[in-house]
């Protein structure tokens, strides 16, 4: 963000600088990274129980062979594709019901009850029930995972909607905006740091749902995946493979987190000075 | 010339409040901003509405914009009723934040354009530069609002409110919020952009020196409720003008008008 404003005034030395600056935040989280694993290392090799707690090195070694001959990123993709689906779905559904509630205080007032209701409670209580009526398949997971981030988002954005600046929805209004333009061209864009936290709230919890549901009940599409190939290797005591399936959880929530919502807010939010 | 003026009917308004009243619902029941307040404006002058805080100059602005609605009396732009916003009236804030931050100072000046959608994309283009060059903001042009001072990004504003073919500008303090410096700067640019173009501008504020350079025509208002006090005919004074004899007089006279109401009676009669 401070990049840009600081630009005009330092010309020169300042994108060598600031390419310093960036690659040593990164150094320093690469070096966090390193020193966890390290201390992982050290203490797995102590406890010298590699059936219970087995090595950094021996973990990712386990990932490196259930990737080439396990189709673990297959498998993998296919729990991503079953989350993208619901994801999209849930902020679509979100955005409608949330847009409605701006424009009618009794849609508002329901909102806010539903939410008041359905947010603490856990996606995966639901899943039973889900699997009761929609049976054992991708419709299950579809509603668990709806559930997951339809709520936490909606009163993200909600909040984002209500707290855009008077100004700004006068000059909409002031331009003859009405209905789903002036949702589109001023409240979204206007709320879109609430938005952006809310999407990474709604990642995490489907993410977190989805590994769950997979794991304890199983169900999932026709490759099998991530959460079930962890249960499947509790199950015979790979443990290896267990830690090698968690720590691929943990790598595709980095992932998400630090490339593709910084990605984002860079291109966003932190270049119209809207967040720091 | 001086002494308050009747207000005359011109041949041909171009917006116009007549009998507006306004309440909202407050905390403790309903206040009442605004009470039987009427002008008239004729095409390239400029009202500015002048009192104290509290007397409903920024209300009045908001029902001509149309986004409050008033209990009582009619806003007619050319002769229409207006029932609400529309981008006939383009408003400049005072608020900063009023420049769309995820917009570029072009998107920004572009957009009432592009939402009547009447123009092609090369006219809006032109339109959009020439109003930029206008207010001076040419080299600004591809910034986004944050990185800009506070004139440049009301100078902006007022090039999104030049480029519309709105009948009327409607401006909201829009020079309180800067440093003297700047103020004075904007104020002579708006000056010198309205004898080049001629708009017609409903100009509220609370400061007498800029009602009186700014304006053709002032008019007071009271506080609790607003009411009008009086109108003055001030077309005559530009820069040149500034802290000259008939300045000061006029100056100190809607100084007195506003201040001291138990002088109002006498003042009113005596013709200077």
């Amino acid at each position: 963000m401070s990049s840009v404003t600081s630009e005009t005034n330092v010309a020169g030395g300042f994108p060598r600088l600031a390419a310093g600056l960036w690659k040593s935040a990164f150094l320093r989280k690469t070096l966090i990274l390193v020193v966890l694993a390290l201390v992982w290392q050290v203490s797995a090799q102590i406890s010298a129980k590699p059936i219970l707690f087995p090595t950094f090195t021996a973990t990712m070694s386990a990932l490196w062979n259930a990737i080439l001959n396990e189709n673990l990123l297959l498998s993998t993709w296919g729990s991503l594709s079953v989350l993208l689906k619901g994801y999209v779905l849930a902020v679509i559904l979100a955005l409608i019901i949330v847009s409605a509630a701006v424009a009618n205080s009794i849609v508002r007032e329901a909102l806010q009850s539903l939410i008041a209701m359905f947010n603490p409670l856990p996606a995966i209580a639901l899943l039973p029930l889900a699997m009761l009526w929609f049976g054992l398949g991708e419709t299950s997971l579809l509603v668990v995972l709806v559930h997951a981030v339809l709520w936490p988002f909606a009163l993200a954005t909600l909040s984002g909607f209500d707290g855009v600046p008077e100004t700004q929805r006068l000059v909409g209004r002031n331009y003859g905006l009405k209905g789903p333009s002036y949702v589109l061209r001023i409240l979204i864009p206007a709320a879109l740091p609430s938005i952006l936290y809310g999407l990474k709230i709604g990642w995490a919890f489907a993410w977190r749902t989805l590994i769950a549901a997979e794991l304890v009940f199983g169900v999932s599409s026709s490759s099998g995946g991530l959460g079930w190939f962890i249960f499947r290797n509790r199950n015979e005591l790979f443990t290896d493979k267990v830690f090698a399936g968690l720590a691929l959880v943990i790598i595709i929530g980095l992932i998400v987190e630090g490339v593709i919502f910084r990605l984002a807010e860079r291109m966003t939010v932190r270049r119209w000075g809207m967040q720091r | 010339m001086l002494a308050p003026v009747e207000t005359q009917p011109s041949r041909e308004a171009v917006f116009s409040a007549r009998n507006l009243s306004i309440a909202y619902h407050g905390d403790r029941g309903v206040v009442q901003a605004v009470e039987d307040v009427s002008f008239e404006v004729g095409e390239g002058e400029r009202l500015v509405l002048l009192g104290p805080s509290g007397c409903g100059k920024s209300t009045i602005l908001k029902a001509v914009a149309g986004f409050i609605k008033p209990s009582s009396g009619q806003v007619a732009v050319r002769g229409r009723p207006v029932h609400g916003p529309g981008p006939d009236r383009i408003v400049v804030f005072q608020e900063f934040d009023q420049l769309l931050p995820w917009k570029t100072v072009r998107q920004n000046v572009e957009f009432p354009l592009r939402m009547s959608r009447r123009l092609d994309k090369a006219e809006i283009r032109a339109r959009t530069e020439t109003a930029l060059r206008k207010v001076g903001l040419s080299r600004a042009i591809d910034a986004y609002p944050h990185t800009l001072s506070g004139g440049m990004k009301q100078r902006a504003a007022i090039a999104r409110a030049l480029v519309t073919d709105a009948d009327v500008l409607l401006m909201d303090e829009p020079f309180a919020a800067l440093d003297a410096l700047t103020r004075k700067q904007l104020q002579q640019d708006l000056l010198a952009l309205a004898e080049e173009i001629g708009f017609t501008l409903l100009f509220v504020t609370h400061s007498i020196e800029e009602a009186i350079l700014v304006g053709t025509r002032l008019h007071l208002l009271s506080a609790h409720p607003g009411r009008t006090i009086a109108t003055f005919d001030t077309r005559e004074f530009g820069w040149e003008q500034y802290g000259n004899r008939r300045f000061e007089k006029v100056s100190s006279e809607v100084h007195d008008l506003l201040f001291k109401p138990q002088a109002q009676a006498g003042k009113e009669l005596a013709h200077v």
